[in-house]
């Protein structure tokens, strides 16, 4: 299996590789990242996986996420695991987890919300019981994460 | 407390102290003493009704204002920010009183600004003190918050004040009947936040026969506006009017309420009952409204 993966996608010498990504969602993290820089990124879209049964990969060479570029990651691929590669060495191996909250990236659906009228980024608290929901703080509506835009 | 801008920010103690310090500025045993403070009330939306409870509650602890109403006399015209317009004001007053049809707005002015900030309305979504105005005259009625059966009656779709009220009646363990039209039926969120507290709610089309069990109706317009078919307006407009009639078999301690202004959905013969309640609730505004300044400035 490992050969396999290693053939569709390039091993990377140093960086970041968001696993696991739930099969169709790869572009939505493209997205959230903005991965128009130097960086080389690898991707592969609807793989076979043992435990998704499809899932797409992402392979960032020489980048690093921050904490809140993986909190949007994981409303969006909760499934994903995180892995951190140093001389083709994973260092670090995590799963996503949900968090309670969240700041930026998000467009607000409604459209008389602040955050679309004014300059300011987004803010979501996010509720885990049940469907998992996104309240946002300023106008206080509640939506199913899978209705919230993701901001480019 | 350092701004109220949500009743969901709010918990029972916060609201049982702004009770008792408006029974207490009403009963004359405190006096807040606003001298040299100066409240500034930004309406980015028309209200008169709001702004001159807000104008007379600051004027009777002798304290003063400056208004702005509308966005015609601000400089957002000539392209300045929010948050530069905000700023610019917090410099001259002590405390901001805003209005406004932008949803979270109150919410921003409070990160933007050091002094205390009031939501007098944002859009759909809070209307915080209308809603404890209203828990002061639910109280001052009922003798209690706690365990009251509640009706809420007309645009419960729209209408801000609904909401907050029912967020805040859901603290004190409220049971409801919202009575609507099927189109301006309550929020699904709303439902969603009282279901998650267990609170007891059912759902009507029409308002009489289903007023006989309740503490307290609140109610509030069907707006004709609101109808894409005028023809749906005068079938249903009738089911939304509560008249004298209605009353006979409704509990000794039953009260009407209305956030005013009515327009047809409470008929004038019901002024003249001991049902009636929504002009003095009109004047337990500015108690409130004196407590929620006076908490805020910490004059109390």
């Amino acid at each position: 299996m490992s050969l396999v993966k290693t053939i569709k996608v390039n091993a990377i010498k140093n960086g970041t590789v968001i696993d696991h990504i739930a099969a169709g969602k790869v572009l939505k993290v493209i997205e959230i990242l903005s991965l128009a820089g130097d960086n080389s990124v690898m991707i592969g879209m609807n793989l076979e996986s043992n435990k998704l049964g499809r899932k797409d990969i992402l392979k960032i060479e020489n980048r690093e996420l921050s904490k809140k570029e993986v909190n949007s990651i994981a409303l969006i691929a909760p499934s994903a695991t995180l892995i951190i590669i140093n001389d083709f060495e994973v260092v670090n191996k995590s799963s996503l987890e949900i968090p309670e909250y969240i700041e930026e990236h998000i467009i607000c659906p409604n459209p008389k919300c602040i955050t679309n009228i004014e300059d300011i980024p987004s803010k979501y608290y996010i509720h885990k019981a049940g469907s998992v929901t996104a309240r946002c703080v300023y106008c206080e509506k509640k939506y199913l994460v899978e209705e919230l835009k993701i901001k480019v | 407390m350092k701004n109220l801008i949500s009743m969901r920010d709010l918990s029972k103690e916060d609201i049982m102290r702004l009770m008792d310090t408006a029974a207490k500025i009403e009963k004359g045993e405190i006096i807040p003493n606003m001298q040299r403070k100066l409240a500034a009330l930004l309406f980015f939306e028309p209200s008169t009704r709001t702004m001159f409870s807000f104008d007379t509650a600051m004027k009777r602890m002798n304290g003063d204002t400056i208004i702005m109403s509308g966005t015609g006399n601000t400089s957002a015209k000539k392209g300045e920010t929010f948050a530069d317009t905000l700023q610019t004001i917090a410099q001259y007053s002590d405390i901001i009183i805003m209005r406004s049809p932008i949803e979270g707005a109150a919410r921003y002015a409070a990160e933007v600004v050091d002094l205390p900030v009031v939501n007098a309305g944002d859009g759909a979504n809070q209307h915080p003190t209308q809603a404890l105005l209203d828990l002061y005259s639910i109280i001052k009625t009922q003798g209690k918050l706690d365990n009251l059966k509640i009706g809420l009656a007309g645009d419960l779709r729209f209408g801000r004040t609904v909401h907050s009220l029912a967020q805040a009646m859901a603290i004190f363990g409220a049971e409801f009947k919202f009575i609507s039209p099927s189109f301006l039926q309550m929020p699904q969120y709303i439902k969603d936040d009282l279901a998650e507290k267990d609170i007891k709610f059912e759902e009507f089309n029409d308002i009489e026969g289903n007023i006989d069990d309740l503490d307290i109706l609140y109610v509030t317009r069907v707006q004709r506006e609101r109808f894409a078919d005028p023809e749906d307006y005068e079938k249903v407009k009738g089911s939304y009017v509560l008249n004298k009639k209605m009353l006979q078999n409704v509990k000794e301690n039953f009260k009407v309420l209305h956030p005013l202004p009515r327009v047809d959905e409470i008929h004038t013969d019901v002024d003249d009952t001991e049902f009636a309640y929504y002009f003095p609730q009109a004047k337990n505004g500015v108690y409130a409204r004196q407590a929620i300044i006076s908490i805020l400035l910490e004059e109390v």
